[in-house]
């Protein structure tokens, strides 16, 4: 128990800590005791193969999914919870959605809002959360949608644009909330092959900047490009940890070469 | 046979084909005997004295009728308005995680969809055999406000609350259908944007869920329209009740039936247009082809045309996913 019991001060240096995380769904346990840490600034690269556990981690990190054991800390603070001594208390939807505010995510299937433009699905957020007003936040808007390349097509409903200009909106969705740690739920995965390079592209520029990302990807030229730490993910635990050219180049374990082999 | 030979043209585009299209003498066939058909029952209602058209067409602009038609107007927009209203509430205290507002909507649908609309209609006109005096204090304590309750409940309210909470539990379902038909991605990367619960739904899951819920909330509009010529059973001089007070005067049955049935299908048949309008405009941005209108599908039947699809054969809650 002496692990669980570390104040939450000890997290401080961690943009996202992980202490022996468990989650289950019924009977399923699908996460088994996954400890991490991805420090400020960082690119963390979760790879592993489907059914690893990887996305469900990384949903945990923003409370899309409740953990059932262990602790989880984004920025020193305990993910949907608070803790008082011994006691565990569950935070109130509006604590929760407070906490969300910090954490930018990027969905495989980009998850625009279909009914808005690009732009008007940037600034949703800014203006209904935030309570920005929507003059700042389309100045805003339009810069970031500048940034991904996509200034153009502002007035765009997602179903005109591709996939990847998709993607790239969903990221200036996520970017318009500035957040302090973004989360990338394989974000290529559901790309044209020759669509990818544009959103690895986006993501490249975003790191190179110094935003703290965790990215589950099977990607595994930019997790070797850009990624400063990778965890090789299988059947619920962590497998294998280090620097993402040592890992992919010189992997230890069976498990791992064997995946590689399938991937590379 | 080098089949380049064979072509007309050697070069360049090929020949557009024309080509003999598929007789269809089956529909020849049919449209003569419905041809025929048609022709007697024309027939039939001209020359037969018992419909007595001229008294029909008086009867059509008769100033009880046109009264009556107004309180059909009035009764049917009101009780849709309780209804899509109500719906939406009940629809949302439905998926609620909270057990108690769930709970209380499915009573509430429970009972309102499980009885027939005409016995509840009568209830609430009787509510002041079981309850003479409605008020307003403190439960099992001092009344601030009361009233008699033929007084507060005239006999329209008695129609408005029979058919609206009736229609209410419908829609209700309608609309959760409605909800649920949009994905759970679309929730989720709400949730991730930091957006509560009420946002998340007034915002975003709500205004897709309209593609969905307009279709059906127009046909229940026009059946509203229809069922509410049940008020006649208490007394409420609608449309219905207001050509059987004059029938029961005149003893001309028939032809003020036909009265009243010729303005419910004008009122149905505007309604039915208005609804393909609303539609093709919540189908705009989700369908690649929108719905015909009227007119179209009037003259595709003619040309032989294959019907375009239409908003219903399209699955609703289409992801961010695909480039159309």
């Amino acid at each position: 128990m002496s692990d669980l019991e570390k104040t939450p001060a000890d997290a401080t240096r961690a943009m996202v800590r992980a202490e022996r995380v468990h989650k289950s769904y019924g009977l399923v346990e699908v996460l088994k005791g996954i400890d991490l840490e991805v420090k400020q600034g960082e690119v963390f690269v979760l790879v592993g193969p489907s059914g690893s556990g990887k996305s469900t981690f990384l949903r945990c990190i923003n409370h899309l999914e409740k953990i059932n054991a262990g602790r989880l800390y984004v920025d020193g603070d305990l993910v949907g919870y608070r803790q008082k001594g011994e006691k565990l208390y569950e935070l109130k939807d509006s604590e929760v959605a407070r906490q969300r505010r910090d954490i930018g995510m990027v969905f495989q299937h980009f998850n625009l809002f279909p009914h808005m433009t690009a732009l008007e699905n940037v600034i949703e957020a800014p203006v209904q959360v935030k309570g920005e007003t929507k003059a700042a936040a389309k100045e805003r808007g339009m810069a970031l949608l500048e940034r991904v390349g996509l200034a153009a097509k502002a007035g765009n409903y997602p179903s005109q644009l591709s996939g990847g200009q998709q993607q790239r909106v969903a990221i200036a969705r996520a970017l318009a909330m500035q957040p302090k740690l973004m989360l990338f739920d394989e974000p290529t995965s559901a790309l044209d092959p020759e669509l990818v390079g544009e959103v690895l592209d986006v993501m490249r520029g975003l790191a190179e900047e110094g935003m703290t990302m965790v990215v589950v990807t099977h990607e595994m030229g930019f997790a070797r490009e850009v990624g400063d730490a990778l965890v090789f993910m299988d059947g619920g635990v962590v497998v294998e940890s280090g620097d993402p050219r040592e890992v992919l180049s010189n992997p230890q374990h069976e498990r791992t070469k064997l995946f590689l082999s399938k991937v590379l | 046979m080098n089949p380049i030979d064979q072509g007309s043209v050697k070069t360049g585009r090929p020949e557009t084909i024309k080509a003999v299209p598929v007789r269809h003498p089956g529909r020849w066939a049919g449209a003569v005997v419905v041809a025929v058909l048609a022709a007697m029952l024309i027939h039939a209602l001209v020359t037969n004295p018992a419909f007595q058209w001229s008294v029909v067409g008086d009867t059509l602009f008769n100033d009880q009728i046109l009264h009556g038609l107004l309180v059909t107007l009035e009764l049917t927009a009101l009780a849709m308005v309780m209804g899509v209203v109500g719906g939406i509430i009940l629809a949302v205290m439905r998926l609620s995680p909270n057990p108690l507002l769930s709970g209380v909507a499915w009573v509430y649908i429970w009972i309102f969809r499980g009885t027939p609309v005409l016995v509840q209609l009568v209830f609430w006109n009787f509510l002041a055999a079981i309850w003479p005096k409605l008020s307003i204090g403190i439960p099992f304590g001092p009344e601030f406000v009361s009233g008699s309750t033929n007084a507060l409940i005239p006999v329209f309210v008695a129609a408005l609350l029979g058919l609206g909470l009736n229609e209410a539990a419908y829609m209700a379902e309608i609309v959760r259908g409605g909800l649920q038909s949009v994905s759970e991605g679309q929730t989720e990367a709400a949730h991730a944007l930091g957006m509560s619960q009420f946002q998340t739904m007034k915002r975003i899951v709500l205004p897709q869920a309209m593609r969905v819920i307009i279709p059906p909330t127009g046909n229940e509009t026009i059946s509203m329209l229809k069922t509410s010529s049940l008020a006649s059973v208490i007394a409420l001089e609608e449309l219905y009740q207001a050509g059987h007070n004059i029938f029961s005067r005149t003893f001309q049955t028939i032809p003020v039936l036909i009265a009243v049935s010729i303005w419910y299908l004008v009122l149905t048949s505007i309604l039915t247009v208005g609804q393909y309008y609303i539609e093709r405009h919540y189908a705009r941005g989700a369908n690649r082809t929108l719905p015909p209108t009227p007119l179209q599908r009037v003259r595709g039947m003619f040309t032989g045309r294959r019907k375009p699809t239409t908003a219903h054969d399209v699955v609703p809650g289409l992801e961010g996913g695909g480039h159309l």
